[in-house]
């Protein structure tokens, strides 16, 4: 029997175990992730362990809506665990895929999803190899969700952590800010705004390499993800017992992300991006790394935006275009419009 | 980004910065009120009191909607939300004020409270009319600014016969509250509060005009400079406020002209009028209990209003006994003179409603400009 692929849907014995979840493994999961390891059909992926130091992390994406400008959430799963695995310096080599698929979902949408999934798998060149995939009664899930691990190994000689910026190092970006959570937010029906923004989605483990092997002193990279530009300096200044001062004008940020957050009452430095990174490096540093960024299609517009300095409070602050200063500081609850 | 660049422009502002130094009084000190919660963000979070001379001093006035409303009302919308059947509707901030007790609309909306956030009235409109079965309850706050948008919904709700909508008012009038605070012991009598002039508010002003504050200008002695929310706007506004102090001059100018007029929206004011009427006294923290301050639905409309449908509480309920929210919202304390403040009042574990607004005081201070107690850089 074959998946009705265009007009099936999913339901509970798509994941009771049976032949009707082996049908889906097989002509839809193995089919589009398809490599050796995935093919030997065991219930865990076997492979050699590199030398050197391997790191691991797991991400679930429960995004809504699953299909955004720019992306899916199957591209998400692979483009952020990815991320979340190279921001150690490191090199992802696997990835893993759980499903959480709730009953009545059409397999037609979840066909473009696992398709989107293994076109980002292959372009990244970090194959899915084990995988699961569970079945919830209709109104215990939103659609589908899906979790993803990944495990890479860091090159020798690079030792890349959010405890590691010193008073003196050049905080960059490698691009704009609050892409994504633009692009999502512009599909929300309670929104009804039209925006010609993409998500930024976008492995970037490629550029790491790129900036890794241009600087290998590079003490902290990380992704700005939920939360924003602005959430990730805190989470770096509080890991790393030291201030971030900023300079607003350097920023970079689209003229329709700009527009978009100034209509809605968002500062776009909490908006959530999926296809940037930070990086914070030794101070003799900051130009060859910023060459190194600029020079990779994915980091073209990067920028120097800050500088690490000495602060017990490990505040992170802005000097303003407008010529004051002020706090970025972590946000409260969701960012939420102004009525006044 | 054009028509917003310019009114956030660094050199225009080191230029108005230098002219306002250039001209305060040595031997003078400059108490400038600004009443909107619009300018407190704008002005926390562009620092424009780095630009300013240590004689210019900016009092934060209580013009952030969620933060005047009262306990006794944020418990009232808890108590409709817990209905059976309702669906409570309201802006986002309200939904994390503190009630009494340690609850909030958000903390309803996890023990099973059906509680939305809406970012129009025609959201709640429209969630009347797809869940026919439910009673829509639109908790309506705000000031001038958010009164017209209440008075389309009731008339929308007229015009469909939508039943299963209704609305609590407690929109409030920016002029009765300047008016209290000008009359309160500590600017009149006391003179712990000195009050030179007042930054008059943006949107509001769109809405009611410049006319409403001419006579507490006058009678006062106050004067008032209508500005937009913009930080240049803001500057520009306090160095027409300088330089009518400096002349002993205490009228009201409109630095807003691009959007106020004198009259403002009549179409508006029309239609706030048809379905409003001036409720005797209102409730607001920090301010108490002020005459013709507030607004409540006409008996024609009454089909639509909630107090009238619903058994609304209507309790007065006191602030957190060492909560200074309502001395903030005076001017009589700044919010770290609180001792709450920064220590068990924080945006993520507010005790008063200072600290949950984007435009109160507190949470301005405390998310953009709590470095200047602990400067370190």
């Amino acid at each position: 029997m074959t998946l009705d692929l265009k007009n099936g849907r999913i339901d509970m014995s798509h994941g009771a175990g049976g032949r009707a979840m082996q049908q889906l493994v097989e002509q839809l999961f193995i089919k589009a992730f398809d490599n050796p390891m995935l093919r030997q059909a065991n219930d865990q992926a076997m492979f050699d362990a590199p030398a050197g130091r391997m790191v691991m992390s797991t991400d679930s994406y429960v995004i809504s809506p699953l299909f955004f400008p720019g992306g899916d959430i199957g591209s998400l799963a692979v483009h952020g665990t990815i991320n979340d695995v190279a921001m150690a310096g490191a090199r992802p080599l696997y990835l893993s895929a759980g499903f959480i698929i709730e009953e009545g979902f059409p397999l037609a949408d979840l066909s473009r999803i696992v398709a989107s999934m293994a076109a980002a798998s292959r372009e990244a060149g970090v194959p899915v190899v084990t995988g699961d995939t569970k079945v919830v009664e209709r109104g215990k899930g939103d659609g589908v969700f899906i979790n993803t691990a990944g495990v890479g190994v860091v090159p020798d000689g690079v030792t890349v952590s959010g405890d590691r910026a010193r008073p003196g190092d050049v905080v960059l970006i490698s691009g704009t800010m609050g892409d994504h959570g633009v692009a999502v937010m512009s599909q929300r029906e309670s929104l009804g705004f039209e925006t010609t923004i993409l998500s930024d989605s976008a492995a970037l483990h490629t550029l790491v390499a790129a900036l890794v092997a241009a600087v290998p002193g590079v003490r902290v990279l990380r992704d700005p993800t939920r939360g924003g530009l602005a959430a990730t300096l805190n989470e770096i200044t509080h890991q790393s017992k030291a201030g971030i001062v900023l300079n607003e004008a350097a920023i970079p940020v689209r003229e329709a992300v700009r527009g978009a957050c100034e209509l809605l009452g968002l500062d776009p430095l909490y908006v959530a991006n999926e296809g940037k990174m930070i990086a914070i490096v030794p101070p003799e540093d900051a130009a060859a790394a910023l060459a190194a960024l600029r020079g990779h299609p994915l980091g073209s517009e990067a920028a120097i935006i800050g500088t690490v300095i000495a602060d017990d409070h490990c505040f992170v602050q802005m000097d303003t275009s407008f010529g004051g200063r002020r706090v970025v500081d972590w946000l409260a609850g969701d960012q939420l419009p102004r009525i006044c | 980004m054009k028509y917003v660049d310019e009114f956030r422009d660094g050199m225009l502002a080191k230029g108005i910065a230098a002219t306002i130094a250039a001209e305060v009084q040595p031997d003078r000190r400059y108490h400038v009120m600004e009443f909107c919660g619009g300018h407190t963000h704008a002005i926390s979070r562009y620092g424009i009191e780095d630009l300013l001379p240590a004689s210019v001093r900016l009092v934060h006035g209580p013009g952030c909607p969620v933060c005047v409303l009262p306990v006794g009302r944020i418990d009232a919308a808890i108590a409709l939300a817990r209905q059976p059947g309702v669906i409570l509707c309201t802006y986002g901030d309200l939904l994390r004020v503190p009630g009494s007790k340690r609850t909030s609309l958000l903390k309803a909306k996890a023990e099973g409270a059906d509680v939305r956030m809406v970012w129009s009235t025609l959201d709640a409109l429209k969630i009347a009319q797809d869940n026919p079965g439910r009673e829509v309850i639109f908790f309506a706050i705000g000031f001038e600014t958010t009164t017209p948008p209440t008075a389309v919904a009731l008339k929308q709700a007229q015009a469909l016969d939508l039943r299963n909508f209704s609305i609590v008012c407690n929109h409030v009038l920016t002029p009765s509250a300047i008016q209290n605070i000008l009359e309160s012991p500590e600017v009149r009598e006391l003179g712990t509060v000195p009050l030179d002039a007042f930054i008059g508010p943006a949107h509001v002003s769109t809405v009611i005009g410049s006319a409403p504050y001419e006579y507490f200008a006058e009678e006062y002695r106050k004067p008032v400079v209508i500005a937009g929310f913009e930080p240049l706007d803001v500057m520009q506004a306090l160095l027409m406020l300088v330089r009518q102090i400096n002349e002993g001059r205490f009228g009201v100018e409109n630095q807003f002209a691009r959007a106020v007029t004198r009259q403002g929206n009549e179409k508006a004011k029309a239609l706030v009028a048809e379905v409003f009427e001036l409720r005797k006294t209102f409730e607001w923290r920090g301010l108490g209990m002020v005459p013709y301050s507030a607004l409540r639905i006409k008996a024609e409309f009454a089909a639509w209003d909630a107090e009238k449908r619903f058994d609304v509480p209507d309790v007065s309920v006191p602030d957190v006994k060492s909560c200074a929210c309502g001395a903030i919202l005076r001017g009589v304390k700044k919010p770290t003179d609180c001792k709450l403040f920064g220590t068990a009042c924080t945006p993520e574990t507010p005790m008063g409603s200072c600290m949950v607004s984007a435009e109160g005081a507190c949470a301005a201070h405390w998310t953009y400009g709590r470095f200047r107690e602990t400067k370190t850089a």
